[in-house]
């Protein structure tokens, strides 16, 4: 697995023009142990340095954070962002003009504050003497300790945000990235006779006749979606084919595989990488490991292995 | 359904006229199809209503005279809820072997042990085939050997009927009852008729291996339609759907009434029956169902395992799909199981029904469902009976 993340690793490399290192963890180490780990990378050099949990999307507003983090001088920044629901995730309690964090309430069961963590922060190399190499829970262990010295300071980020770690948050968060990408750089997005609303297609995509592809839908490179398929609020993965007639809402179609004819997939169905499903079939949450061919429907959400 | 019956009717020489006989309002559907089934086979066909529901037995003894008025010498009594080969001339020529003149022969066939308790169980003398004990649905095994409702009966059994009759009557007298006569008339031709004559030399049964099932559930009709089909393909290979440049792909046997309209870029088959005047769009597939007259099946849709009403309209890409229930592929002489509707509190996965005039929107799912007739649904639906 890891074979393949160094290869895309090099490749964006050689795009940027920069460096990029990779720390391997031999044993799972939290989310703070792998910034001690990577101690000799980060204190190469006195700047600070961001941290960025890989499964969020949002705008990014980097440039707003070094700004942020510059401004109050302290040891930490940490973004976090307003959701309806605070009770899901752990909170934050800040100062609200200058955004001093005072403490973490996980999981509040009344209403403290509607503002989360996002998962993305600003350290000053001066964060690495409070870790130590071992398993560690950033927000749990050391956070607090910072929010005590008072040296943690939270910046409200504008726009949208998503916890993309479950497929099901994963089309809700595509839903937002095109939207946004609606008002940012409408020229990216596909329009057409048959497309509706957002859609992303890559260029090497091929979409036959009489399909109606969208609203939300994101084509990636090389796939084939033959005639007469109609597809919402789904991403389709690099190099798949989804074969005539077919349905898809809320699916997320995995590397290479292959949709057959008259399949009917709703209800965030997910394809692991090369995955088969048979002709005439329904598919209903489907969770489909990947390499598997699959010949029978499945009426009911299940994982198949 | 009762085409296939007529027409086996038609078969036998010297065949005079048929009479179908039902508790059912006629109605104008009912008389277009006699005239048209009239003048397709040129035999006289009538409809006689019974006043109340009379039982297997009871329907034809109340109209004995119609029956034997020509003096026929002998008659056929067809079930209409069974698919078969009707064997019909085979009968006739076994009866006239039998030797005596007045017999009547009752058409047999295999079950497997555990499913011939739900049929009417016969033992016959194995070298002159005559019907020695006869039990309606036993709850003990009785015989492998089950009774098609194909009888073959010369006017003599009205003497029996008869009897039965009066019998009926003098125990109701006894009892006290407001309705007496009216029940009388209820005659149960298995019960009351058959299981009297078994053991007495005038019963005989004819074994036949061709093809028979019983058509008491929806699931049963698309399986009868997948025997019938099958039969086309080796009497009338004529009458089924052949691919042709330019036509829709068939796969299998499948019917097409002359007046459907098919797109070309459409998928049938196999055991598919198109009714008349129906349109099919394109990329449509349809699979194992059945789709009445002047239905509407729009671009991209999936009709799998269903019956679709007539005048029904599919929307384009809704996938409207059932569970089969046919019988074990494995057991030659296994039969379709009666089902019962729920289990556990949840309706019993089987073929989808849609009813007459019933609307289905576009992109949704129908799955193991029955729709009523003359509704438009909004939404998808799964294991449920729309009322």
């Amino acid at each position: 697995m890891s074979g393949v993340l160094e290869g895309a690793m090099r490749e964006q490399e050689q795009r940027l023009g920069i460096r990029i290192s990779l720390s391997h963890e031999k044993e799972p180490l939290g989310t703070a142990g792998p910034l001690a780990l990577a101690r000799e990378l980060l204190t190469e050099s006195l700047e600070p340095f961001f941290v960025l949990n890989s499964d969020v999307i949002c705008d990014f507003p980097f440039t707003d954070m070094v700004r942020f983090h510059k401004h109050h001088g302290k040891e930490g920044s940490i973004v976090v962002t307003k959701v309806e629901e605070p009770s899901k995730y752990g909170v934050v309690v800040c100062e609200a003009e200058t955004g001093r964090i005072h403490r973490f309430v996980e999981k509040p069961q009344v209403f403290v504050s509607n503002k989360i963590n996002a998962g993305m922060y600003i350290f000053n190399p001066s964060l690495l003497h409070r870790i130590q190499l071992r398993p560690t829970s950033i927000e749990k262990e050391i956070f607090p300790v910072m929010a005590q010295d008072a040296e943690l300071y939270a910046m409200e980020l504008q726009g949208f945000w998503m916890d993309i770690g479950q497929p099901r948050d994963f089309l809700t968060g595509m839903c937002m990235f095109l939207q946004s990408l609606r008002v940012q750089h409408p020229e990216r997005l596909h329009t057409g006779p048959g497309f509706m609303g957002n859609v992303l297609v890559d260029p090497s995509a091929q979409i036959g006749e009489n399909c109606t592809i969208g609203p939300n839908v994101t084509i990636g490179a090389g796939v084939v979606v033959e005639d007469g398929v109609r597809i919402k609020r789904c991403t389709i993965l690099k190099g798949s084919r989804i074969r005539s007639h077919s349905w898809l809402e809320s699916c997320i179609v995995g590397w290479l595989s292959s949709v057959g004819q008259w399949v009917r997939m709703e209800n965030v169905t997910v394809l692991g990488e090369d995955v088969i499903v048979n002709d005439e079939l329904y598919l209903n949450g489907a969770n489909v490991l990947p390499h598997k061919s699959i010949a029978e429907s499945v009426p009911e959400p299940r994982i198949i292995m | 359904m009762i085409q296939h019956h007529i027409e086996a009717c038609t078969k036998v020489p010297s065949m005079k006229e048929i009479l179908l006989v039902g508790f059912y309002q006629p109605n104008e559907a009912l008389s277009r199809f006699l005239v048209s089934a009239q003048q397709e086979f040129k035999i006289p066909i009538r409809y006689l209503q019974e006043y109340a529901a009379l039982g297997t037995g009871g329907g034809i003894y109340h109209f004995r005279d119609q029956i034997l008025s020509g003096s026929p010498e002998a008659f056929f009594v067809l079930n209409a809820d069974v698919c078969s080969e009707f064997p019909l001339p085979e009968m006739l020529a076994f009866q006239q072997q039998c030797g005596d003149p007045h017999s009547f022969v009752m058409l047999g066939t295999t079950a497997n042990r555990k499913q011939s308790l739900n049929y009417g169980c016969i033992v016959a003398n194995t070298e002159t085939n005559e019907v020695l004990h006869y039990v309606e649905k036993p709850s003990t095994f009785i015989s492998e050997i089950i009774n098609c409702g194909i009888y073959l009966f010369t006017p003599t059994i009205f003497q029996h009927i008869g009897e039965v009759f009066q019998r009926t009557q003098q125990e109701l007298l006894l009892e006290d009852s407001t309705n007496g006569w009216q029940r009388a008339e209820v005659i149960r031709l298995e019960q009351d008729v058959f299981t009297a004559l078994a053991g007495r030399g005038k019963l005989y049964v004819y074994k036949t291996d061709g093809f028979w099932s019983q058509i008491k559930s929806a699931g049963s009709a698309i399986y009868a339609s997948r025997l019938y089909l099958s039969q086309y393909s080796q009497c009338h290979p004529e009458r089924l759907a052949r691919n042709s440049p330019g036509g829709p792909t068939i796969r299998g046997n499948v019917y097409i009434h002359p007046t459907a309209s098919i797109d070309r870029s459409a998928v049938l088959g196999p055991n598919v029956s198109i009714g008349k005047g129906v349109t099919v769009g394109a990329g449509v597939r349809v699979r194992e169902s059945i789709i009445l007259h002047g239905a509407s099946l729009q671009d991209h849709t999936c009709v799998l395992n269903s019956i679709v009403g007539w005048d029904s309209t599919i929307g384009r890409w809704a996938r409207v799909e059932g569970t089969p229930s046919d019988p074990n592929p494995n057991d030659p002489y296994a039969k379709i199981d009666s089902e019962t509707l729920f289990r556990d509190g949840r309706l019993t996965p089987s073929i989808t029904i849609l009813g007459c005039n019933v609307t289905i929107p576009a992109e949704v799912v129908i799955l193991n469902s029955i729709v009523l007739p003359h509704k438009e649904l909004s939404r998808s639906f799964k294991n449920q009976i729309i009322l």
